[in-house]
């Protein structure tokens, strides 16, 4: 079974970390990842950037739109993700668009830029 | 992380939020800072022991404000004042607290803090002080460190700083959209301001100076997730990313300043730099463009071009001339003027120069370009005078030896021509 895990936490906080700080984290989690990588367990890990970097496309109901800012509706729920690398956000968008074109319920789609992509590691 | 080290960064993070709304109740800066100060000190008591709180922030306005108004009654019993005079709102009841804590009041909250703090008739050291001392919570004696100056002599100008805030009037009315604009690019000025100090005294004593400008960096996100539709935060913050991205490039071991075409481009910061092209990106959606944003754009060009001859000259020229008709300054045709001299060659650079010489008289860079210029052209002599009124007004040693480095260039070169004289 493949599983997705979600990092949360308050961005005040970690935005108030240090660049020590910071970098204890990430090489505390790279060694908890490196043990789940060897055993060919580790599928792709990012990094987001904060959510001041995110724009959100909100469709169903007319024509889309877009909104600065990260999702901040707690009445739906995360269903699913896709990574994919684009020239520009619009490009983003543009794929976001298309996206609801094709879903029928309304709902949103928030665009978040990555810091860090460290591709999959798992056996082909 | 130890104990102290979670709460520590827990009381810098909630700081904004709970300064922000005891600023509101109590009204007066010090009874502000000093409740905040109060529920800091009771939080290293019971965090401890009990475990974070879920919300730091309410915790600590609670806490806060409670023992403000304790404060306010033990004063007034000492001076036979009724208390309700100095309260703003001593009716509040305490569940009242939660309505006062959701969203809407927040934002006012933080923007007038911070707006409080960038008072255009406060000079600029004073405010990029006080913002330190009571948005950032920096101790007195941090700042005083990163600005090279006394504790005692920073304790007075944060004093000053704080009677003419009150003097000025702290504004507490819900502010309108033409307030809440105006607020907006006076607190984005004064961020810009504390990123300029630390940037400017980058080689000053280790540490400090990067670290303002990590805060700046931190109060222009916070600024945009509270309006996360305001292009020009997203500009500054753009900007603030990238002019920092550069830090570990712009001086050598000795401490020496490196221009931008000699740094070593693989020492800039890159996740910096994509954060700043994702903010520019979402920025340029609004078409709504502003200094920020053209300054930002700028330093992209910059930040793209992987080795300096790929740096797109005219597109930087282009974004200058639309910067001299946002903001029309000598400053920024100085600016132009370097874009002007790789497209055009120096001479064209020194036409644009030259008429800046009354207003830029006593600027620094204003000499230090004209001398590189006529440097290039071969005209030592006056190259060298220029250099010399330079070196005159270099604020820091980092400055004066990059010009000095000049200088020796031109004795070298005049030295070596006299050899080739002498032969011939």
């Amino acid at each position: 079974m493949l599983y997705a895990v979600f990092c949360y936490n308050s961005e005040d906080v970690t935005g108030t970390w240090t660049k020590e700080q910071d970098g204890k984290v990430m090489r505390d989690m790279a060694a908890v990842e490196k043990k789940y990588a060897e055993a060919g367990k580790l599928g792709p890990v990012a990094r987001l950037l904060p959510t001041t970097a995110a724009t959100t496309l909100r469709h169903g109901g007319g024509e889309p739109i877009v909104i600065d800012g990260p999702f901040a509706e707690t009445k739906e729920q995360l269903l699913g993700f896709f990574i994919l690398d684009c020239a520009s956000l619009e490009e983003a968008i543009a794929f976001s668009r298309e996206l609801g074109e094709v879903n029928p319920s309304p709902g949103a789609y928030e665009i978040r830029p990555l810091a860090i992509y460290k591709p999959s590691e798992l056996p082909s | 992380m130890t104990d102290t080290a979670w709460i520590d960064l827990a009381l810098v993070s909630a700081r904004p939020q709970a300064m922000g709304a005891l600023l509101r109740y109590f009204r007066n800066l010090d009874m502000a800072e000093e409740a905040f100060q109060e529920a800091c000190i009771r939080a290293l008591k019971t965090w401890p022991k009990s475990g974070p709180p879920r919300d730091p922030a309410a915790w600590l306005i609670f806490v806060g404000r409670n023992s403000g108004i304790d404060k306010v009654r033990r004063q007034a019993r000492e001076t036979a004042l009724p208390p309700e005079e100095l309260l703003s709102d001593l009716e509040d009841r305490e569940d009242e607290l939660a309505d006062r804590l959701d969203g809407s009041h927040y934002r006012d909250d933080i923007l007038r803090l911070l707006f409080v703090c960038s008072n255009p008739a406060l000079p600029a050291t004073q405010q990029i002080a006080l913002a330190l001392r009571v948005v950032s919570g920096l101790s007195v004696k941090q700042i005083a460190r990163a600005f090279l100056v006394s504790e005692a002599a920073m304790e007075q100008r944060i004093t000053r700083a704080k009677a003419r805030v009150a003097a000025a009037g702290i504004p507490f009315e819900t502010p309108d959209a033409a307030d809440r604009a105006e607020r907006l690019a006076a607190v984005a000025t004064m961020i810009y301001l504390v990123f300029n100090e630390g940037y400017s005294a980058m080689n000053g004593p280790e540490g400090v100076s990067a670290d303002l400008c990590d805060e700046a960096i931190r109060l222009s996100r916070l600024l945009l997730r509270l309006f996360p539709g305001e292009p020009e935060i997203m500009g500054l913050t753009a900007l603030l990313l990238l002019q920092h991205s550069r830090a570990r490039a712009r001086f050598d071991a000795e401490g020496a300043i490196v221009l931008l075409e000699d740094q070593d481009r693989r020492l800039w910061n890159r996740e910096m730099i994509t954060e700043a092209l994702a903010m520019i990106d979402k920025a340029m959606r609004h078409q709504r463009p502003g200094p920020y944003q053209v300054q930002a754009a700028i330093a992209a060009l910059h930040a793209r071009a992987t080795r300096p001859e790929l740096t797109d000259w005219e597109q930087i020229d282009l974004l200058y001339q639309t910067l001299e008709r946002l903001q029309p300054s000598p400053v920024v045709t100085l600016n132009r003027a370097v874009a002007v001299s790789k497209r055009e060659g120096p001479e064209a650079a020194l036409a644009l120069v030259e008429p800046l010489g009354d207003r830029l008289a006593g600027y620094f860079y204003y000499h230090g370009l004209r001398g590189g210029l006529l440097k290039q052209m071969g005209r030592a002599g006056e190259a060298r005078v220029a250099f010399d009124r330079a070196i005159a007004l270099a604020t820091n040693g980092a400055e004066a030896a990059y010009i000095r480095m000049q200088l020796d260039h031109l004795a070298a070169e005049a030295a070596s021509s006299a050899l080739v004289e002498e032969k011939q």
